[in-house]
C-alpha cells in the first residue's frame, strides 16, 4: 500500500456527522448538492447544537436524499411535504433545530404551498434549497425555476414560463432570514448556513448549485466546471437588496447575497402569548405584541 | 373530564383523543368534521398541547406524522374530499410506521357531493386508498359514546402497532347528540409506543420484536435514526432490492394479520338461535338494531352482528356465521362496498344481500326488515 493511499483513508473532519456506510452517495459527479451538504455539516457543527437535537427533513429528489446521508435523526419524506413533516416535528420538540433540505422543484412546485404558509407562521424552521434550475432526479424535466427559454426533456423547444424568484417569495411571505449564494460560494454558505441555524423563525437560504447531467447538457453547459465558471462570472453579491430585485438574468446578472435579516415572534412565541392571556381582546392587538426595533 | 355529558360525537373524538394523550392535532376545516378541529382548538392549549390548522390536508397529515416522531400522540379529522388528499403521507405513515389517528367523519361523495349528510363511502378508500400495498387498522363508532371510546382505542392500537389507525365515523354520528360517559383517568386503558432500551450503534429503527413491531425511537432520543419511505432495511436505510421490498412488504402485512385476533373486535345482538343475520357497522348499526328488534317480534329469528374493527375484516367469525345462517344481510350507506367483503368471506355458503343506500340520510329500519322478511320467505 502506498503512502499516498494511507492518506486517503485518513477520516474526514465531518465523518462523523455521516452515514458513511451508506457511502458512496448517489449524487453525480459534478453536482452541487455535495458542496451544499458540506456547508449544512460545517453549520450544524459550528452552531453548536446538541447533536442529539438536530434534525433534518428532506422531501424527494436528488437534495431530498440528503437526510439519508446525515448520521442525525433524519427524515425522507413524501415529495413537497418535508416542511409540514417539519413543522409537526419542530412542534413536537420547541427545543430543537430542525432543518429542512430540498430541491426547488419539492418546495416551489409541488410543495410552494407549504412554504409560504410555513414562512407567514414564521415557523422556526431553517429551509436549506438546492436551486438546480430542473427536476435532476427524474431526468431533467422543467422546474419552476427554469429559466425561460432554457430547455428540459418537457420544454424541448424552450421553457415558455417565466421562473419564480425564489427569495422573494419567501421574503413576501415573511421569512425573517434570506439569503441566496451559488454552490461556489461555499464560506458564505456556510456562513449563511449558520446564521440561518441560529435565527428564531422561519430562515430560508437558496443555492444555485450546477447540473451538468441533466441541466447543463441539454443547455450548452455541458461540464460542472463550465457551469461553475458561468456562476463565478455571472454572479453578483448585493447584500441587503430588496429580494424583488435580488434577479436571476442568465445573459446579465446572477443576483446573490444575503437579503433579508429581521426579527418577528414565531409562531409557537405568539402561541403562548395567546394562550397565556397576556393580551387583550382583538382588535388593537397588533400594538401589544413585542416588536423588535429597526435593524 | 371524568363524567357524564351531552356532547355531539364529533365533540366525544376529542375527549377520547385527550383521554388517550393525544397533544398534537393538526387539521384543516371540513363538513362534517370541522367540530372536532374546533374543540381540538380550545382543549389542546389548555392542556399543554398544540393545535394548528394547516394550510390543507396534505400538511395535516405530513405534519402529524412529524409530530408522532417527535414523540407525540398526534391526530387529524377530515371528510371524503380531504381523506383523498391525506392518502399520500396515510402511505408514508404506513412505510415508516409511524403511530397516528385519523378520524374520518364521513360525507356524501363522489366530490364535494353532499357535505352536510351522511355517507358510509370510504370504507374501500380507507383500505386502499394509498398507494402500494399494506395492511390497514380501522374502526367504526355507532354513537358519541363510541367516537370517545373507539377514538382511545384507536390511539392504543396506533401505539401497540406503529401505525396510521383510521376512525371510520359518519356525519349522523358526528353530528348526534348523545350521552357521553367519560370514565376516570385510571379506568382508561392507555398503550404507548414501545421504545427502544438498547444502546443506540445496537438500535435498529425497523427490527421487529417477536411480536412483529419494532421499538420506536423519538426524535432527540440520540438513537440518530434515519427514517424514510424509500424501501428501506431493518436499519432503516433505503435499498432499491426486491429482497428488501419483499422483507419489508411482509413485516408491514404480518405485523396486522399475525395480531388481527387481538385487533378485531364485533358485538353481537340475538345470534345464537339467527336463521339470518344482518352485519352492520357506523350508523346503520343503529337502523339494523331496530329491525332485528322488531323482527324478533314477528317471529323472525335475526341477529345482528356489528362491526367494530371494519379492517381489518373478520374473516374467520364471517366464514364460520355463513354456515349457520339462512342469509347475510348487510345494510351500508354506499352501492356495496363491505357487502363484496362479507361476500368473499362467506364463499357461497350462504346468500349475501345488501340494503344499499346512495347515501344523504340514514338506511330506514323498514328497509333492512323487509328485506329480512324477503329473504327468509326465498330461503324457506
Amino acid at each position: 500500500m502506498s503512502t499516498n493511499k494511507r492518506k486517503a483513508l485518513q477520516p474526514h473532519p465531518y465523518d462523523y456527522l455521516l452515514r458513511t456506510d451508506r457511502i458512496p452517495h448517489i449524487w453525480c459527479p459534478g453536482c452541487g448538492i455535495g458542496t451544499v451538504f458540506g456547508c449544512v455539516l460545517a453549520a450544524i457543527q459550528k452552531s453548536g447544537f446538541p447533536l442529539d437535537d438536530v434534525a433534518m427533513v428532506s422531501g424527494i429528489g436528488c437534495t431530498g436524499r440528503m437526510a439519508g446521508y446525515l448520521n442525525l435523526d433524519s427524515f425522507h419524506t413524501t415529495h413537497g411535504r418535508a416542511i409540514p413533516f417539519a413543522t409537526g416535528l419542530k412542534l413536537a420538540k420547541p427545543e430543537s433545530c430542525v432543518i429542512v433540505t430540498s430541491g426547488d422543484g419539492d418546495l416551489f412546485a409541488i410543495g410552494g404551498n407549504h412554504l409560504i404558509h410555513a414562512a407567514r407562521r414564521n415557523m422556526d424552521l431553517t429551509v436549506v434549497c438546492v436551486n438546480n434550475f430542473n427536476y435532476g432526479m427524474t431526468g431533467g424535466q422543467m422546474a419552476p425555476s427554469t429559466p425561460f427559454g432554457a430547455k428540459t426533456t418537457t420544454s424541448p423547444i424552450g421553457n415558455f414560463e417565466e421562473p419564480f424568484n425564489f427569495c422573494s417569495l419567501a421574503a413576501a411571505c415573511g421569512a425573517v432570514y434570506v439569503a441566496r449564494w451559488t454552490a461556489l460560494h461555499i464560506r458564505w454558505i456556510t456562513d449563511s448556513l449558520s446564521e440561518a441555524i441560529q435565527k428564531r423563525g422561519f430562515s430560508f437560504v437558496e443555492i444555485l448549485a450546477p447540473c451538468p447531467t441533466s441541466f447543463g447538457r441539454r443547455n450548452k453547459i455541458r461540464s460542472a466546471v463550465e457551469l461553475l465558471k458561468f456562476f463565478h462570472e455571472r454572479s453578483v453579491i448585493r447584500n441587503h437588496i430588496d429580494p424583488k430585485d435580488a434577479v436571476l438574468d442568465f445573459n446579465k446578472h446572477l443576483i446573490v447575497g444575503k437579503f433579508v435579516d429581521i426579527e418577528r415572534p414565531t409562531f409557537l412565541d405568539n402561541y403562548q402569548l395567546i394562550i397565556r392571556r397576556e393580551l387583550g381582546d382583538w382588535p388593537g392587538l397588533e400594538r401589544q405584541i413585542p416588536q423588535p426595533e429597526k435593524p | 373530564m371524568t363524567g357524564t355529558y351531552f356532547m355531539n360525537g364529533d365533540e366525544a373524538c376529542c375527549e377520547g383523543a385527550i383521554a388517550a394523550g393525544c397533544r398534537f392535532f393538526a387539521g384543516y376545516p371540513i363538513t362534517p368534521a370541522t367540530e372536532i378541529a374546533e374543540r381540538m382548538s380550545e382543549r389542546l392549549p389548555e392542556m399543554g398541547g398544540i393545535f394548528i390548522q394547516m394550510e390543507d390536508e396534505l400538511a395535516s397529515m405530513a405534519a402529524i406524522l412529524g409530530a408522532s416522531w417527535g414523540g407525540m400522540k398526534a391526530m387529524t379529522s377530515t371528510s371524503g374530499p380531504g381523506f383523498s388528499l391525506m392518502m399520500e403521507n396515510i402511505s408514508l405513515g404506513l412505510c415508516t410506521e409511524t403511530p397516528c389517528v385519523v378520524c374520518n367523519v364521513q360525507r356524501a361523495g363522489p366530490s364535494t357531493g353532499l357535505p352536510t349528510l351522511v355517507a358510509q363511502g370510504d370504507m374501500m378508500q380507507a383500505r386502499w386508498g394509498a398507494h402500494g400495498h399494506y395492511e390497514i387498522i380501522a374502526v367504526s363508532p355507532s354513537s358519541p359514546q363510541e367516537m370517545f371510546d373507539f377514538t382511545i382505542w384507536a390511539f392504543n392500537l396506533s401505539e401497540q402497532y406503529r401505525l396510521p389507525v383510521i376512525i371510520l365515523a359518519d356525519e349522523v354520528v358526528g353530528h348526534m347528540n348523545e350521552r357521553v360517559a367519560i370514565p376516570p383517568p385510571d379506568e382508561i386503558q392507555i398503550i404507548n409506543r414501545k421504545k427502544p432500551t438498547m444502546p443506540p450503534e445496537k438500535y435498529q429503527a425497523y427490527r421487529p420484536d417477536s411480536d412483529g413491531v419494532a421499538a420506536m425511537a423519538t426524535f432527540g432520543d440520540g438513537y440518530h435514526m434515519h427514517v424514510t419511505g424509500l424501501t428501506h432495511d431493518q436499519r432503516g436505510y433505503p435499498v432499491m432490492e426486491a429482497d428488501t421490498q419483499e422483507e419489508m412488504i411482509t413485516r408491514l402485512v404480518q405485523k396486522v394479520r399475525k395480531n388481527s385476533d387481538r385487533i378485531i373486535r364485533y358485538e353481537t345482538f340475538s345470534l345464537e338461535d339467527a336463521e339470518v343475520a344482518v352485519v352492520a357497522y357506523g350508523i346503520s348499526v343503529r337502523s339494523a338494531k331496530r329491525a332485528v328488534a322488531e323482527a324478533r317480534e314477528r317471529g323472525i329469528k335475526a341477529g345482528l352482528v356489528k362491526l367494530n374493527t371494519i379492517w381489518p375484516f373478520p374473516e374467520k367469525m364471517i366464514r364460520d356465521l355463513a354456515g349457520k345462517v339462512r342469509a347475510l344481510i348487510m345494510p351500508e350507506i354506499n352501492y356495496g362496498q363491505m357487502v363484496l367483503e362479507l361476500e368473499r368471506c362467506a364463499g357461497g355458503r350462504c346468500p349475501v344481500l345488501l340494503v344499499s343506500h346512495a347515501g344523504g340520510t340514514i338506511i330506514r329500519p323498514e328497509r333492512i326488515l323487509t328485506v329480512l322478511e324477503a329473504t327468509l320467505k326465498e330461503t324457506a
